[in-house]
């Protein structure tokens, strides 16, 4: 079973449920924030996108403080996934458990758009269900969504291979037109060092209907769910 | 308390006439207290009560089959039938966002939200529409940029996905812009609640955001007069959002509502906590006694005055259950809300209000709230209306260089691709979008209240020509109620229901009147004519500065019901090789077009014709085709002519050219940019079908070309070549209309 946590100021809490249960069929919950207990039998844990605490103080920095991500700090210590998208995203590297940052994107405006990402690594759990090299076309909506480390952080990043997806062309080439919000290295998503927490930018769970925003988001919701399954 | 003596000056001050003074001594029989001068003032405020307007708007047809609610409540709801209902509603906040663009606009967002929440639906899309002057003038590129990331904050912060809307430019909006908000919700059918304070004893609470001194005469002084120089001294009559105690209060209001705990909400909009109050008794026959110490405030020095007058965000007034006060305001607690018991509903018409043990106001309901004033004002033809519909076109030069012109037009921020502001909106949130911003209309899937899709979805769609309402105000009208609807089946979708935004001037003048009475007019004959009742709307008058009107603008949002969605048509060419259709019939008018403002700097003659019964024979036709899936594309022809409509054609994912051979019996730029309404691009693989169908449905049909290719190229009968030209170059003329116009040091 999956647990989403719901923070005051989710809004992609539902979508991410939806996605998890009523299109790939998986066993998703709702977890409150003000709880300190995972439901039991939790197999993965994810942090949806939105506005927790509206975002005030900065992205992430009260959700992390919320009584859950006691727990989610410790099953993701215990070696459980935890996948944060967007704000969550934001949550996961405010709690430490991801490095780097989030800063206002380079252009200092929001940015809704689908954007073209390159898979740096297949590995379980969050990306068995594809390749190396593969292309994924995934929406974006995000107003602080440059990843941002310092140099010494970024070289660590790369050489652990920590970098999951990166923006680039449709064709693969990673360059400056296809940064959408002035990410180094183009970084769109960073596993920890044990990779088992990921954090996105893109919304994989708004990419599962091929007419809502096709189904690349399958590439790696799919994953999770076929890790959850044999496990 | 120390509150100054109420006298006719102070009166005039607070924008109450001589007359309606006189009246309110009339109905207290005596002098009223200075809070009680408040309330009066905002109630009868035109902004409140529609005093200019509503003797006009009873002549809108508001009844159908379909209809569960029409105007009069929060928002109007329309049955999409298996239990599931639509609230919408379009609204405007035109003097904040002039005067605080980004504030004036969020807020704008929020109100409407709460108007569809506070019906029980989940609002599931929003839309604008919004009007600048010039972005030549820095003001305007500072409006533009402040609009749209107060719409994108507090959409994007609240999860609602904004999925459509227009942006237009014209100088009658350089000292008056224009922001209409609208939102759509879903709710069960069975679950639709009212402002009602019903069951006499029941509790009144209090919720959401506590309240300060922000947006006191919101109503009264910033949206109910005209604009001088000194707007900048009514900033702070401008509220301050905050979406993320909004989306706090969807949250809980929505848990609530799905318990049996609530009897009636209403969301404290203009005039904050009187108007709610008033409202809440009104609709239900009844009294309520309230006690001010109780309400939740910023300032501990509030004064009763400015606890009824104050108009902060995100508050909820609502009616309980009798015993059930304790687990409503624990629901809120849960959100981090605060909600206190403030009073309760009592049996005898009366508002009555206490503060530190004296009652500061006590005055009928009735008298206040349903028989506010009603005022026959009068009405007169602009005197310079038969200079506007005059044109001679053998004066106008015509066109030498179309190739030219379709770009010129493409480039005018008007026709230009509006993707600089939509990036900024969050077009995704929920994951119903099929349709998002850029075509003819949004198309979003219904999801039911628990969270399970449906097949169904509802096509949306906001417009307005203001060229054509200024030249012809109730055939202007006429045909913005016409493209909302044509928008809305070009996806596929029936129409169903409209929600109005009447921007107009000074109604004081006459000729305000008589353009604003034009306009309701048309409205009222051809939504009858279409059987798309009036189900909500909001009129926003005074819209003016300096004596200096806008345009009138009658902005009209419409939507339809798809019940499959994969019958669903986008705008864009999507293969190679098929057949163009040009359905409908080209009268090769000119009068009011796009063309003759860009290219020749005139705006005047007659609008176009609006056909009603064929525009009718049009939506069954779209609607049909959809479902025999006979079409790949359907794309209204409006702004700019069917050169612009084939070029927008052209701009999908795909890139997809064309070649399409014109019947010019009439001058070039007639044939290639006139603005006739009613027509229709359309592409398929079976011609036959399309063409039997159309000479079935009653509606004139014609291939006119076929797709492919990377180029536009449009010729005429005797094959001279108008127009040849690359669609990646009219592309990104299109794409950089709005880019190329802001200055990003700014």
């Amino acid at each position: 079973m999956f647990a989403v946590i719901q923070f005051p100021g989710s809004c992609d809490d539902r979508d991410m449920w939806f996605a998890m249960s009523s299109v790939l069929a998986g066993k998703c919950s709702m977890v409150w924030h003000q709880e300190s207990e995972l439901p039991a039998g939790t197999k993965g844990v994810l942090l949806p996108g939105g506005f927790s605490y509206g975002d005030y103080l900065r992205c992430g920095a009260m959700a992390q403080l919320s009584p859950i991500m006691g727990a989610v700090k410790r099953f993701a210590k215990s070696g459980g996934p935890v996948l944060g998208t967007c704000n969550g995203f934001q949550v996961l590297c405010e709690a430490g458990l991801l490095p780097g940052a989030l800063r206002r994107n380079s252009q200092l405006a929001f940015v809704c758009d689908d954007v073209h990402l390159r898979v740096e690594k297949r590995a379980e759990p969050f990306s068995s269900r594809t390749e190396q090299g593969a292309i994924l076309t995934l929406p974006i909506k995000h107003g602080e969504g440059c990843f941002y480390a310092s140099e010494v952080e970024l070289d660590l990043i790369e050489q652990n291979g920590q970098v999951l997806l990166r923006y680039c062309e449709l064709d693969g080439t990673i360059s400056k037109a296809s940064n959408p919000n002035g990410s180094l290295g183009s970084i769109a998503g960073v596993l920890n060092k044990e990779g088992n927490v990921l954090g996105l930018m893109p919304h994989p769970e708004h990419a599962v209907e091929a007419a809502f925003g096709g189904t690349d988001g399958i590439a790696i919701l799919g994953s999770l769910l076929d890790m959850a399954r044999s496990a | 308390m120390n509150e100054p003596d109420v006298d006719l000056d102070l009166a005039l001050e607070h924008g109450l006439t001589e007359q309606e003074y006189a009246q309110i001594i009339k109905i207290l029989g005596r002098t009223p207290s200075f809070s009680e001068l408040g309330i009066f003032s905002v109630m009868w405020s035109e902004h409140c009560s529609y005093k200019s307007s509503k003797r006009h708007l009873k002549t809108l047809p508001v009844k159908g089959p379909h209809v569960l609610q029409g105007p009069g409540e929060n928002a109007g709801a329309i049955s999409l039938g298996d239990g599931l209902a639509a609230v919408f509603k379009i609204e405007s906040h035109n003097h904040p966002s002039f005067i605080e663009p980004k504030q004036g606009a969020a807020t704008g967002v929020g109100g409407i939200l709460r108007d569809i929440f506070t019906m029980g639906a989940r609002p599931i899309a929003s839309l604008n529409s919004i009007r600048f002057g010039s972005l030549a003038d820095a003001r305007h590129r500072f409006l533009l940029r402040g609009v749209v990331s107060g719409i994108g904050h507090y959409g994007n912060c609240v999860g609602v996905a904004t999925v459509g809307g227009e942006t237009q430019f014209h100088d009658s909006y350089a000292g008056n812009i224009l922001v209409n908000a609208m939102s759509v919700g879903i709710a069960e059918e069975s679950k639709i609640f009212l402002a009602g304070a019903k069951g006499v004893g029941n509790p009144v609470i209090y919720a959401g955001s506590k309240t300060g001194r922000d947006g006191i005469h919101g109503a009264s002084l910033l949206a109910s007069s005209e604009f001088d120089e000194t707007g900048n001294d009514k900033r702070p009559t401008v509220q301050v959002g905050d979406p993320f105690t909004e989306k706090c209060l969807i949250e809980a209001c929505l848990e609530l509502m799905s318990t049996d705990a609530i009897v009636g909400i209403q969301d404290m909009g203009a005039a904050g906590l009187t108007c709610s109050s008033f409202e809440m008794a009104s609709n239900a026959g009844t009294g309520i006694e309230m006690n001010l110490d109780t309400i939740p405030r910023r300032a501990a020095t509030m004064t009763p005055y400015e606890l009824l007058l104050s108009e902060s965000q995100e508050r909820m007034l609502l009616v309980a259950q009798s015993g059930k006060e304790e687990f409503v305001c624990s629901v809120f607690e849960r959100w981090g809300l605060d909600a206190v018991v403030v009073g309760k509903v009592t049996d005898d018409g009366r508002m009555r209000v206490s503060f530190e043990g004296s009652t500061v106001v006590d005055i009928p309901v009735d008298p206040v709230a349903a028989s506010s004033p009603e005022l026959n004002r009068p009405s007169k033809e602009p005197e310079d209306l038969g200079a506007r519909q005059s044109l001679n076109l053998s004066l106008v030069e015509s066109e030498s260089d179309p190739e030219a012109a379709l770009k010129a037009l493409l480039s005018d921020p008007n026709l230009g691709s509006k993707s600089w502001v939509y990036r900024q909106y969050d077009q995704r949130v929920q994951g119903n979008t099929l349709i998002g911003p850029g075509g003819d209309a949004a198309l979003v899937r219904v999801k039911r209240p628990d969270g399970s899709p449906t097949t169904k979805a509802l096509a949306i769609s906001v417009d307005c020509n203001h060229r054509f309402c200024w030249l012809d105000p109730e055939k202007g009208a006429m045909a913005a109620v016409a493209e909302a609807g044509r928008n809305v089946a070009c996806t596929g979708a029936k129409p169903l229901a409209v929600t109005n935004c009447l921007n107009f001037g000074n109604p004081e003048k006459p000729e305000i009147m008589w353009e604003l009475k034009k306009a309701i007019k048309g409205i009222s004959i051809a939504a009858s004519a279409l059987g798309t009742p009036i189900v909500s709307g909001n009129v926003s008058l005074y819209n003016e500065t300096n004596g200096t009107p806008i345009f009138p603008t009658p902005t009209i949002g419409m939507v339809g019901l798809i019940d499959d969605w994969a019958d669903a048509i986008g705008a864009h060419f999507k293969r190679p090789y098929q057949e163009i259709i040009l359905i409908g019939t080209d009268r090769f008018e000119l009068g009011g077009s796009m063309w003759l403002a860009k290219m020749r700097g005139i705006e005047s003659g007659r609008p176009p014709e609006v056909d009603l019964g064929y525009e009718r024979r049009l939506q069954k036709f779209l609607v049909l085709s959809g479902e025999r899936r006979l079409l790949s594309s359907s794309h209204d022809i409006s702004d700019g002519g069917i050169a612009v409509a084939l070029a927008e054609s052209c701009f999908g994912l795909e890139g997809c050219g064309a070649s399409v051979t014109l019947n010019a019996e009439s001058t070039l730029e007639e044939c290639l940019f006139g603005e006739s309404t009613g027509r229709v691009l359309v592409t398929t693989d079976c011609a036959e079908d399309v063409l039997s169908l159309a000479r079935d449905s009653d509606v004139p049909a014609i291939v006119v070309g076929k797709t492919g290719g990377e180029r536009l190229k449009i010729s005429s009968l005797n094959d001279s070549v108008l127009i040849d030209v690359s669609v990646a170059q009219l592309k990104s003329v299109w794409e950089d209309a709005i880019p190329s116009r802001m200055d990003p040091e700014e």
